[in-house]
């Protein structure tokens, strides 16, 4: 299984994330859900008065796919502004899993994307 | 016995790779694979004897409509209906219960009348009553399985009563794999003066099915899941119920004389088949209703309790795997599952990775998952080209994913 998508560090990921837990006080929260495979991805930010992200964590359940690349996510915007959070993109995220995935899995892989973006928008209002 | 060997033979697709590793098919229940016999004559068709059909007074037209017509009879004499006019060609289960609900729901279901499904229905046999009963504000009911996956037939008596004008049932669960009694449901149906629709979907293509024996009154099927190309269908009727239903689409072939304001309709089955048919897909029928017959459909399902019995021995002895509905004996050739606390989808995509084909999701019976508490499941299903080396390949496979997965 060389050209496996369930490569060590996925897997890692997976078996061990990072920030997954429900933080005290958000300032966002996004929350995306797949109801055809059951997956569910929570997202909540804490920010500073600059728009700079101070703490991170995602909850929910899904596929190893969707619950590593949540924690890849939640350790990639620690310290990052929520404008350049704003610009991230499908291909960052695919950039950052550094696997190859077909159009099957690529919804698993953009929930958190998504369930981070709602977050982001619900700091426009 | 079947002869496997020389069946695989039969179905080029069987011998390609996957990531490097030979394929194993097991989602036949989703669409099976398709042999060289009809490939061969949707090709020669094409090649040879291609024209639209029915009121050509040339060769080639005259040839199509012939090869489309017989393919009718065929199907007519596989499923041992009374009258080559009780088969209607559709598009696949899903078009044949819709033209059911859409033509006879319409005309006999009013406020306050019930229909009763199962638990275990596909979408395709409920959403279509579901739209129905909205319109006509009619209601309903489902029986309910038991633990053990098969239907409890207990309270079916307390369910049946003149309110029910219509009972539509699988024959063969696409999930648990239960073989439903059919002829049981529809005669209590029938004492109540309903009608029995049956979802042959998964059961047509596995084992012999004789409508005059089961005494339903409709019966629906694909062909892309017996052997067949997929864009062609069944809808097998009681001549007496087709011929008081009104049309369903409205077109070309189905009318017998159209005036500006009204028009009449054609003979059965034409009626029901609005504009040029599947005319290549239905001769592909005609040809694996053959491929079908010569090997035999008592042997195909024996072929098929084998490897299910096996791959369920094999399967139940993994630690962590919980095979949801009944033992082998009661069931066709399907086996969902849930193995550790892997996600389906993972599952799938990993046993993809070692050339294994099965299928992960709710499997279009999201009711039937609430009900067993599950999500998703993944499921592998069977048809007469699996043998008991790709049972063995799948658990093989799935240690293997165990330790990849870890924890």
């Amino acid at each position: 299984m060389a050209s496996s998508p369930y490569r060590e560090r996925v897997l890692d990921h997976y078996h061990h994330p990072r920030h997954r837990r429900r933080l005290k006080a958000p300032d966002l929260i996004g929350e995306k859900d797949n109801p055809v495979c059951g997956d569910r991805v929570r997202i909540e930010l804490r920010v500073d008065d600059e728009g700079r992200v101070l703490e991170a964590a995602f909850s929910g359940d899904g596929c190893i796919i969707s619950m590593a690349t949540a924690s890849m996510l939640v350790e990639h915007v620690y310290g990052r502004s929520v404008s350049e959070l704003r610009r991230l993109t499908q291909e960052d995220v695919l950039r950052m899993l550094g696997i190859d995935l077909g159009p099957a899995r690529l919804h698993c892989a953009l929930l958190p994307l998504e369930a981070l973006h709602s977050a982001l928008e619900a700091s426009r209002e | 016995m079947l002869d496997v060997e020389r069946i695989r033979r039969d179905f080029p697709i069987l011998c390609r790779q996957v990531h490097g590793k030979p394929l194993v098919f097991l989602d036949s229940a989703a669409s099976s694979q398709k042999p060289l016999q009809v490939l061969a004559a949707m090709e020669e068709t094409y090649r040879q004897c291609y024209a639209n059909v029915h009121r050509g007074v040339y060769t080639l037209s005259e040839e199509a409509t012939c090869s489309y017509e017989e393919a009718r009879d065929k199907v007519a004499s596989f499923i041992n209906a009374r009258a080559r006019e009780e088969i209607i060609f559709t598009r696949n289960t899903t078009e044949s219960i819709n033209l059911v609900a859409y033509t006879w729901g319409r005309t006999h279901i009013g406020p306050g009348d019930r229909i009763l499904l199962t638990e275990m229905e596909h979408h395709s046999n409920i959403v279509p009553w579901q739209l129905l009963a909205q319109e006509k504000g009619a209601e309903l009911v489902y029986l309910p399985i038991t633990d053990e996956g098969f239907l409890d037939l207990d309270r079916l008596d307390d369910l049946l009563d003149e309110r029910v004008k219509l009972v539509a049932f699988t024959m063969m669960s696409n999930v648990l794999g239960t073989i439903i009694p059919v002829k049981e449901i529809v005669e209590k149906a029938h004492q109540v003066g309903a009608i029995a629709l049956v979802d042959g979907a998964q059961a047509v293509p596995h084992m012999p099915v004789d409508v005059q024996d089961l005494g339903c009154d409709f019966l629906a099927f694909s062909g892309h899941k017996m052997c067949g190309p997929t864009g062609i269908g069944v809808l097998y009727g009681r001549e007496e119920l087709l011929e008081e239903m009104p049309p369903f689409l409205g077109g070309g072939d189905m009318i017998r004389r159209v005036e500006l304001d009204h028009s009449t309709w054609n003979d059965l089955p034409w009626k029901f088949e609005a504009g040029t048919p599947a005319i290549v897909e239905g001769i592909g029928l005609g040809a694996a209703v053959d491929y079908l017959t010569e090997i035999g459909m008592e042997a195909i399902a024996a072929h098929e309790q084998e490897v299910v019995a096996y791959a369920m021995e094999r399967l139940s002895a993994l630690p962590g795997l919980k095979i949801v509905g009944p033992p082998a004996e009661h069931r066709g050739g399907v086996i969902a599952f849930t193995f550790r606390n892997i996600h389906p989808h993972d599952l799938a995509h990993l046993l993809d990775l070692e050339g294994i084909a099965v299928r992960a999701g709710h499997h279009c019976a999201q009711p039937l998952h609430r009900r067993l508490g599950l999500v998703a499941t993944t499921r592998a299903s069977f048809y007469l080209y699996n043998t008991s080396e790709e049972a063995d390949r799948l658990a093989e496979a799935l240690e293997k994913v165990a330790r990849i997965v870890g924890k």
